[in-house]
């Protein structure tokens, strides 16, 4: 037996390759609420993106290569248009965020758009076309321990860490990271010396909600790889708690993301290994460790003041300076 | 946003209307962009409504199929109302819902088949509500105590008692489940003895579950709550103005938590009405396909979070709801139902500012030197 079929490299793997969606909404997320906009949709937005992926890898004719990237840009403007809504009505309307963000998980959930349009194109009724398969990176898929964690993943795992290594650097790096977090922070200071509030707002939602259409993609193009109503259970509301969990920073989220990724491989790894747990222990595991860790860190960002924009959640008014 | 040439004025009176035409302007808006998705997506919106409201309302026995889809509705859409009106979002009406049809069937079971029926029914909402309450309490204490998330906690926590919901049916021996004759076979819960099971008034064409009949008293009961009482005095302000609680010698927090349990206890016994009243067994996957804790957000956001137009509105969604149930085939579009919800709560949310706001062209110009003038 190699060392490769050691349990914990193997937990190790599967924790980066279920983990890999909820870097990419959690991503998504981040750039919308260092705007100052809370996007509750993520769940929505996720589906929209998966579906749309589905519908592009099933029906698409070409090679893999040219059909895998198109069903990744249809899945990051569908979950956009979906932004785009949330965008409208909680910044030019300035309605409540979290009922906008609600309305928008709703409309385009488990029992919405998303499944209205999988009905209607007739998926999930066999795999998908196409599919993101794992590579074997510079041949050392087989190589002990890192092989399999590191260099045995999909293309969509290592644009993934590229996204996670962009937006750290663009959030802290660049000036428009600066203006970004500034007008997180308080848009009025960012109005006064000119940074445009409502653009700013208005592209981070928008392409934090393409982001969320890659997270979604995952799922039906790699994770199960079809469509099936519902398919990301729960995912995007973890990736909600990612943020918070990271402290609104993609490094610590990317840690978050693998190890919630790891819960929620865990019971398949350990069935197969026939382990005697129980199913539904396992089941509610990454949703009772999203309260946990929640807890703790909602306590520790109230005690230090840590993380979350000063802005997030209200509608910015100029007028009412 | 003078960008696009137009700017939000506050009004300074609310007018009178503004109560009624918000919910009833954006349910009509709804339908027109729904009718364009229709479209867009090959399907004749005339002919879908059509049929909606046939299968909801004027069709034999429509309308009492429309009141076993409300009646889940009025509980949750209570719920979401109670706790969104003090500032808790709770999200987690679903799986409080859950939880109160868990202890509901439990002691109903537990009563047996020789109990009184008015005894085991009674049991049934108190349990019911303390099955809720008791699991809505977990995202409240973490909100009073830790200032957690309560969006987040109470919607893990839906899964987490679906998961529960299920290991009770179908992973265990539970004393919720049937062991003998098929369910042993086939996993199921056992049936409540017929003692428990909640009457159906017959008022000749309508059939009235008496579950709808709870909740509408019980909603009047919220609205002398808030109206009359003390603790709606509190609710109010704590919603309102949390600061000024602090100050007026209030506990905020308190609230918080008696909020969380009230509104979780009313999710519960929707839960507890939806096995005495209607499947009569615990059915994990009856439970997780309804998505009542969801739609109850939309009735209470169309009801503008009034207990009592909560009953009127979980009567209309409850008929697209039933509607939906009684179409589902090849050609009705699932996900339809979903989709006019989230329609219905955008256009409730747009039509709530678009009253409270005049609109007006842009008088002044676009730039930076507006923002010199005195505020």
């Amino acid at each position: 037996m190699s060392i490769n079929d050691n349990i914990f490299v193997v937990i190790m793997a599967s924790a980066i390759f279920y983990g890999t969606p909820l870097v990419f909404a959690s991503l998504g997320e981040v750039l919308a609420e260092r705007s100052g906009v809370l996007n509750l949709g993520v769940e929505g937005m996720m589906l929209l993106g998966a579906v749309a992926a589905a519908w592009v890898s099933t029906n698409v004719g070409g090679p893999a290569f040219v059909v895998l990237p198109l069903a990744i840009l249809a899945a990051m403007v569908a979950a956009a248009l979906g932004a785009a809504i949330h965008a409208f009505l909680t910044i030019t309307l300035r309605v409540n965020q979290i009922i906008s963000g609600l309305a928008l998980t709703i409309f385009a959930g488990a029992a919405g758009l998303s499944s209205y349009l999988a009905g209607i194109w007739h998926l999930g009724q066999s795999p998908v076309a196409h599919q993101f398969l794992r590579l074997d990176v510079f041949g050392l898929a087989d190589a002990p321990v890192v092989g399999p964690i590191l260099f045995h993943q999909t293309l969509l795992t290592y644009i993934s860490w590229i996204f996670v290594l962009g937006a750290s650097f663009y959030l802290f790096k660049t000036r428009m990271g600066l203006h970004l977090r500034a007008v997180g922070e308080s848009p009025q200071t960012a109005d006064s010396v000119g940074i445009p509030v409502v653009r700013y707002r208005y592209a981070h939602v928008i392409i934090g909600g393409s982001f969320a259409g890659i997270a979604g993609a995952c799922f039906s193009l790699m994770i199960v790889p079809t469509w099936v109503d519902g398919m990301t259970a729960g995912q995007g509301w973890i990736a909600l708690a990612l943020v918070i969990f990271g402290f609104w920073r993609p490094d610590l989220m990317l840690v978050g993301a693998y190890l919630f990724g790891a819960l929620s491989s865990l019971s398949l790894t350990l069935q197969a290994r026939g382990f005697h747990i129980s199913t539904a222990f396992l089941a509610a595991l990454p949703y009772v460790m999203t309260i946990v860790v929640l807890v703790i860190a909602s306590n520790a960002s109230s005690r230090r003041q840590l993380g979350a924009p000063a802005a997030l959640g209200k509608p910015y008014e100029r007028e009412e300076r | 946003m003078r960008r696009f040439g137009f700017r939000l004025e506050p009004r300074s009176d609310l007018p009178k209307w503004l109560p009624w035409a918000v919910p009833v302007g954006s349910f009509f808006a709804a339908l027109l962009v729904g009718a364009i998705v229709l479209g867009v997506t090959g399907q004749n919106p005339l002919s879908v409504y059509a049929r909606i409201v046939d299968r909801a309302f004027i069709s034999e026995g429509a309308f009492s199929g429309t009141l076993v889809s409300a009646t889940p509705l009025l509980f949750t859409g209570l719920c979401a109302a109670v706790a969104f009106r003090i500032g808790f979002f709770n999200i987690g009406g679903e799986g409080q819902f859950v939880m109160g049809a868990i202890f509901g069937s439990g002691i109903a079971l537990k009563l047996g088949a020789d109990a009184p029926g008015v005894l085991s029914v009674a049991a049934m909402i108190v349990f019911g509500a303390i099955g809720g309450g008791l699991w809505a309490l977990i995202p409240g204490i973490l909100k009073a105590r830790f200032r957690t998330n309560e969006i987040i906690t109470s919607l893990m926590l839906n899964y987490v008692a679906a998961v529960i919901a299920t290991y009770l049916i179908f992973d265990s021996n539970s004393f919720w489940r049937e062991l003998s004759g098929s369910g042993a076979v086939f996993p199921k819960g056992k049936v409540l003895p017929t003692v428990a099971w909640w009457p159906k008034l017959d008022f000749g064409s309508i059939i009235v579950p008496f579950g709808f009949l709870l909740g509408m008293v019980i909603a009047g009961w919220l609205y002398a709550l808030q109206r009359k009482t003390r603790f709606g005095f509190e609710m109010r302000v704590v919603g309102g103005a949390p600061t000024t609680a602090r100050y007026a010698g209030m506990k905020p927090t308190r609230v918080v938590v008696a909020v969380a349990a009230l509104s979780g206890a009313l999710a519960g016994i929707g839960g507890a009405t939806d096995v005495g009243n209607f499947r009569h067994i615990l059915d994990p996957k009856g439970l997780q396909q309804s998505g009542f804790g969801y739609a109850g957000i939309v009735v209470a956001a169309l009801a503008r979070l009034n207990p009592v137009a909560v009953v009127f509105v979980a009567i209309l969604l409850g008929g697209i709801t039933n509607a939906g149930y009684a179409l589902r085939g090849p050609d009705f579009p699932a996900g339809l139902v979903g989709v006019l919800q989230g329609l219905i709560l955008f256009c409730t949310l747009g039509g709530e500012v678009l009253a409270r706001y005049r609109i007006t062209r842009s008088a002044r110009p676009s730039g930076v030197e507006t923002t010199l003038e005195p505020a």
